[in-house]
């Protein structure tokens, strides 16, 4: 039985060979089997794609139509603590613009056993406290400037302080380490910073006094928010802002199901195939919350052209559309003067070899039927050399 | 806190890379009638071919999880930046 199946691996994709072992009924004979191979085969040759199909046109067309209904709404409330999340279109159009800057960044922090079963509440606060980035103006009560002799002083929240575990030393390390050119001195509740150069102006001063409520003392840089919550059955932390590199690091994380939704980020520290799966998983997260029904596979092929090139490219005049070999093609996306101009600057040649440029001067298209074009041999003449 | 050293392979988003043999690209590309210059590209950069030996030129299969066929392999010619 097993043989007869197995003829068939490189004909038929995986999960349809075990589809038919998961419904074979016991005891089917050979010969039942191999007409029910037969026949499964016979439907999968039929059911795919012809070549020729304009699949991307049927793409746009099924994730567009659902898009008329999504909402246009781009803050909505994931819970408690204030998080933001994009959703609906605002969302799909970052995603397929490829942007850079997203509104909201995500992660999805993972956690090791010992914290994921939620037995030790309070040391899972701790760690998510550990990942979030503490600025110098988040343990600070005040900032002053004595005008007398150019120094700042900064109060410290002793209480805050505590419940972060840090300590005077630590916050001053960190200032010291960041600040070049001062000096730091330990006052009690305060610490005390004084220019090494005589020759500062109150303005000098005035500007550090503005940077130095920016500086990180502890934490992962980019993440402002944490949230532990429970999905399923474990615990995660979910936290606002997001720097993957770093988070995937640390040794209590589960850096093998961590993720974030900045796709440039994973494509930077996973690959670019990572990127493909998270665009495809970021689009049907949006499209399923919506209760919207759209196959996997259009996304899948947006992807695929998404990533191509070996680089994320968005599917805007910059990304995607701007690798067309033909001028007609790019000009008839948008700004056509533009490419119309640079492509007569450079003596560019258009082939006319896709659709949109013989839509444009009325030919055939190389779609469907349009594809297939006739090659005639002509006979060689005898006696007569090429 | 302690940091550890992380394997981009092993991360759920990230496929099975393999490198193809010189023998077994030749058939690919007869297979599908194609040329180098046509495939899907990769930067020689990218995260998941840093424990590959791979240089310009070389095809790498990707073995991606499809929710429609299961396993679907895939193929990426390696490119300079």
């Amino acid at each position: 039985m097993a043989d007869i199946i197995s003829e068939y691996e490189d004909r038929l994709p995986q999960k349809i060979i075990e589809d038919v072992k998961k419904n074979l009924q016991k005891g089917a004979s050979d010969t039942k089997l191999r007409r029910i191979m037969e026949a499964v085969y016979e439907e999968y040759k039929n059911a795919k794609v012809h070549s020729g199909e304009s699949v991307g046109l049927i793409s746009a067309e099924s994730i567009g139509e659902p898009g008329t209904q999504m909402t246009l709404n781009t803050f909505h409330f994931a819970g408690v603590a204030e998080m933001n999340v994009t959703l609906g279109l605002p969302r799909i159009i970052e995603i397929l613009d490829g942007r850079k800057e997203l509104e909201n960044t995500m992660m999805e922090i993972y956690l090791k056993k010992h914290y994921a079963t939620g037995k030790r509440i309070e040391e899972l606060r701790q760690l998510a406290l550990q990942i979030k980035e503490t600025k110098l103006k988040d343990i600070a009560t005040e900032f002053t400037i004595n005008i007398a002799d150019f120094t700042i002083e900064v109060k410290l929240d002793k209480e805050k302080m505590k419940e972060i575990e840090l300590t005077l030393g630590k916050a001053m390390d960190a200032v010291s380490k960041q600040l070049k050119g001062y000096n730091i001195k330990d006052n009690k509740d305060s610490i005390i910073l004084k220019s090494r150069s005589k020759e500062e102006t109150f303005n000098e001063t005035y500007k550090t006094k503005e940077k130095i409520k920016d500086i990180k003392i502890k934490g992962i840089k980019g993440i402002s928010q944490v949230l532990p919550v429970k999905r399923e059955e474990e615990f995660i932390i979910i936290t606002a802002g997001s720097n993957l590199a770093e988070v995937l690091q640390l040794e209590e994380v589960d850096a093998y199901r961590t993720t974030t939704n900045n796709i440039f980020e994973i494509e930077q520290v996973l690959g670019i195939e990572a990127a493909r799966q998270s665009i495809i998983n970021e689009i049907f997260k949006v499209i399923e919350s919506q209760g919207l029904n759209v196959d996997v596979r259009h996304i899948m092929l947006v992807a695929d052209t998404m990533c191509v090139s070996g680089t994320l490219k968005g599917i805007t005049r910059y990304g995607v559309v701007s690798e067309k070999s033909s001028v007609l093609a790019r000009a008839s996306f948008e700004t056509p003067i533009k490419h119309i101009i640079n492509a007569a600057l450079v003596g560019e040649v258009d082939n006319l070899n896709s659709v949109v440029e013989n839509v444009m001067i009325n030919q055939p298209v190389p779609i469907g039927t349009g594809l297939p074009s006739l090659t005639v041999k002509v006979p060689q003449q005898k006696g007569k050399e090429k | 806190m302690k940091k550890i050293k992380f394997k981009v392979d092993k991360h759920t988003l990230t496929p099975k890379h393999v490198k193809l043999s010189e023998k077994e690209k030749t058939q690919l590309f007869e297979k599908y009638h194609v040329t180098s210059k046509e495939m899907p590209k990769i930067l020689k950069t990218d995260a998941a071919l840093r424990e590959l030996d791979t240089k310009p030129g070389d095809v790498v299969r990707i073995i991606r999880k499809s929710p429609t066929a299961g396993e679907a392999a895939f193929y990426r010619v390696v490119i300079d930046v």
